[in-house]
């Protein structure tokens, strides 16, 4: 009992303990800030990797593909059996995309993913990214005629004006499309011009040799294409479509006003160029016109600025990868997903037995394995964060250490009373480790209390920083996200307190131990 | 100066050792004054401000032939202190027994090992050589547990700077020892039966208006008789006191040695009290004197 009331007396008296609960207070509430952030922001990047990915991905190896993929999808349906949920096929190959901005050619490295719209959205979240709504509803690559959305909202929150997207669509592409025949019209006229230039008078004369000049391709090279033009009206038809990563197309900036706007390159309605590698040994050199029909933003930059999606078929055409003897088409990948709770890593083991490397030319792989290094990177990141900030409860720990020291020299005659009452050397002892385990108790359970409300509060108080520094946190120019995400994970939270509560208390061991040990005769006549 | 006061003390011993049956007439007298006003039936009403006035008189005279029981005896007791390099002998052979319900004094100049014979007596501290025995068991090479029980249940302690938890209240002071006894459980269940003997306790020494007082707001002597509460509240059958007066004034350590013998006559609570003050000394039952680490001379004073 008395050691109850005496570590409670000393808590409450010695205010030198303050500055080790204050310490520990600190430690406790920054790693639960920490923890709680990295795991928000670990949580968002693996739900937006996991919404683009699927669970499974089972790759060929060459650019030409899978022609057999109807039976390994039958086989795959085999051996996974209840635990699947769907699969697509894919063509996924590297690709160079061009658009035309202001006369000139700008060059895109891109990702070029033939995806088949009726399956596709079975095994991944990929509808969800895109911004027409009704492509939100029900994937199409047919060009809409307006209605994307102006306006990039986060959690509830206009993070980016689009102001460039109102009209896009077919509203935008009529108007590129009148824009650009009277923009041809007045380039013939003044060639037409130029080839006499003598007088203005003749000018008249040469008009009807115009509709030859326009006759002549812009670019002798590409032919084919100029024949297909002849037939092709843009005011009425689009090519195939393309659904681009929003960073291929767009430049965030911030307005003259401040606001921060997306400003777009090329908008869904205008014609790219995509050149890719084309099935057959070796590869050849293939080339398509696509039309822009909706953008995919995942708000991970990495797949924004990659990723093109074409519909699977005319990838397939292109390529050269339908057989005609046959007409079945080659994919190069087949993407699985299983059902929620499934072990993913035990169904790519099972895979892997069936289709072994060494004598199927197929990878397979789990979403994780494909985005192995940055995933490991967060991991790395959090492991190493909360060493390091688990050395501040440990500074802490050592304050408690050095705090306690003085508290027993200063209580030696105590210590000694008690002694010469008969209390015995474990009681005497236990006063002190009751006091750490008290000083940590009291100190985590502030930092607890602290931490969590900093993290409930966290985005009111980044907005009070931004006010009292006049800076934007998170500049939305940089960072896609504009509130912070968080989540507390009771579990981490526990281990946080009871690793202060046992550090403090192992602080107060040594200390204790030497109050326990203190002879009572000298601990008596200590001045 | 120093001089001129050990030779008075010296005087005062000799006087002491030549005539043990007519001690300090005056004192007596002034004492016996005392006991009109203040008899053991008509305790602290009137003293709770100023400590109990209890008379300081000699014990009544044993009946011939019976002699009291002795309920510690030492023999051939050596303790000795080594500092660097130079071992400092400060009992050198004590030999000598306190008998049950008396007022023993230990007395001696400073040095004289009268304070470690006493530590050495409440098992503070254990001897180089030589036994202590409490009724007639030996006590000295007692486990440290059982020394510590020995310490909480059968030996009481005072000290010259009253040693109080200043974190504590003078009630939870003098509840300290019976919280060290009991667990917590057994405390909680028996916590009315504590609380009243220690209110009990200090109503007897005179500080039952001090009850929540902290050390630091009790006077000397206060904290004196809160300290003899303490020492009290596991009844023990031996209380040893350090110098109990020394650090008071001397109206007030006339206070504090007025209850010690009240206590010695109403509960027949036998006491050992070290001191250098050979006035206080003599008032007690028997005289132990030390004179560089062995027993001058162990005599009754009165009565005996």
């Amino acid at each position: 009992m008395y050691k109850l009331i005496l570590s409670w007396r000393y808590l409450r008296t010695r205010y030198i303990a303050l500055a080790s609960i204050i310490s520990v207070t600190l430690g406790v509430a920054t790693m639960i800030v920490v923890n709680s952030v990295m795991a928000g922001f670990s949580h968002e990047k693996h739900q937006r990797l996991h919404g683009i990915l699927s669970d499974l991905v089972v790759e060929s190896m060459g650019l030409d593909g899978i022609y057999d993929h109807e039976i390994l999808q039958a086989e795959i349906h085999k051996i996974l059996g209840d635990e699947l949920k769907g699969l697509t096929t894919v063509v996924h190959i590297p690709a160079m995309l061009s658009y035309k901005v202001r006369g000139e050619y700008v060059p895109h490295q891109i990702s070029l993913i033939g995806i088949d719209a009726k399956t596709h959205a079975e095994v991944s979240d990929f509808s969800r990214f895109l911004l027409h709504p009704e492509n939100r509803q029900k994937l199409s690559f047919a060009l809409h005629e307006n209605g994307y959305d102006t306006h990039d909202v986060e959690s509830g929150r206009e993070v980016a004006r689009r102001p460039q997207l109102k009209d896009a669509g077919w509203v935008y592409r009529r108007h590129r499309a009148v824009h650009e025949r009277h923009q041809k019209q007045s380039q013939q006229t003044r060639q037409s011009e130029s080839k006499n230039p003598t007088s203005f008078d003749n000018a008249a004369q040469h008009e009807g040799s115009a509709d030859t000049t326009a006759s002549i391709p812009e670019n002798p090279y590409l032919a084919a294409s100029t024949t297909e033009e002849r037939f092709f009206d843009p005011l009425k038809e689009q090519h195939a479509g393309v659904i681009l990563g929003i960073s291929i197309a767009s430049v965030r900036h911030r307005s003259t006003q401040g606001q921060v706007e997306d400003y777009f390159l090329c908008l869904p309605g205008d014609d790219v160029n995509i050149s890719f590698p084309t099935a057959g040994t070796p590869p050849d050199f293939g080339t398509g016109q696509f039309t822009v029909v909706d953008f995919y933003e995942s708000k991970m930059n990495e797949y924004d600025s990659t990723f093109a999606f074409v519909p699977l078929h005319q990838l397939q055409k292109l390529r050269g990868m339908i057989d005609p003897a046959t007409g079945s088409a080659a994919v190069t990948s087949i993407q699985i997903k299983l059902h929620e709770g499934a072990n993913l890593q035990a169904a790519c083991e099972r895979l892997r037995e069936r289709f072994p490397a060494r004598e199927f030319p197929y990878r397979i792989r789990t979403w994780q394995e494909m985005q192995g290094p940055l995933l490991s990177a967060v991991r790395m990141e959090t492991v190493i964060l909360n060493i390091l900030l688990f050395m501040i409860i440990a500074v802490a720990g050592f304050g408690i250490l050095a705090t306690f020291f003085m508290i027993v020299v200063e209580k030696t005659r105590d210590i000694g009373i008690l002694k010469s009452l008969g209390a015995p050397g474990r009681g005497v002892m236990s006063i002190f480790l009751s006091y750490g385990l008290s000083l940590g108790a009291v100190g985590s359970g502030v930092g607890m209390i602290l931490g969590l409300l900093f993290v409930h509060f966290i985005n009111q108080i980044a907005t009070g920083l931004e006010w009292l520094s006049g800076r934007e946190m998170f500049d939305p120019t940089v960072y896609y996200f504009q509130e912070i995400p968080t989540i507390i994970n009771p579990w981490t939270v526990s281990w946080i307190v009871i690793g202060a509560v046992v550090i403090a208390m192992m602080a107060s061991v040594m200390p204790a131990l030497r109050a326990a040990k203190l002879h009572p005769v000298e601990a008596l006549r200590y001045e | 100066m120093k001089e001129g006061f050990e030779a008075e003390q010296h005087e005062r011993l000799l006087h002491l050792q030549l005539s043990p049956q007519n001690p300090q007439p005056s004192t007596k007298m002034q004492t016996s004054n005392a006991v009109t006003h203040h008899t053991a039936n008509q305790p602290h009403h009137q003293s709770k401000q100023n400590g109990p006035h209890f008379r300081i008189a000699p014990k009544p005279a044993q009946a011939v032939g019976s002699a009291p029981p002795i309920i510690m005896s030492t023999s051939g007791l050596k303790k000795s202190y080594r500092k660097a390099q130079v071992t400092i002998p400060v009992l050198r052979g004590v030999d000598f027994s306190i008998p049950a319900g008396q007022i023993t004094a230990i007395a001696g100049q400073s040095g004289s090992g009268k304070t470690t014979l006493l530590h050495l007596l409440a098992t503070l501290d254990s001897p180089d050589q030589g036994e202590i025995h409490l009724h007639g068991k030996r006590i000295d090479n007692l486990p440290t547990q059982a020394r510590d029980r020995l310490r909480n249940e059968t030996l009481g302690m005072i000290f010259q700077f009253y040693h109080l938890l200043p974190e504590l209240t003078t009630l939870e002071n003098v509840l300290t020892p019976v919280m060290i006894g009991q667990s917590v459980l057994k405390y909680w269940k028996n916590r009315h039966v504590n609380l009243e003997r220690a209110k009990t306790l200090l109503d007897l020494v005179g500080l039952s208006h001090r009850l929540e007082h902290k050390p630091r707001e009790l006077s000397g002597g206060e904290m004196q008789r809160a300290a003899i509460a303490r020492s009290l509240i596991c009844s023990p059958q031996l209380l040893l006191a350090d110098e109990p007066t020394g650090n008071l004034d001397r109206q007030t350590g006339r206070e504090i040695l007025d209850t010690l013998r009240t206590l010695n006559e109403q509960e027949n609570l036998t006491i050992v009290m070290v001191t250098h003050d050979l006035e206080i000394a003599r008032q007690a039952d028997r005289l132990v004197q030390l004179v560089e680490g062995r027993v001058e001379e162990a005599r009754t004073t009165t009565g005996g």
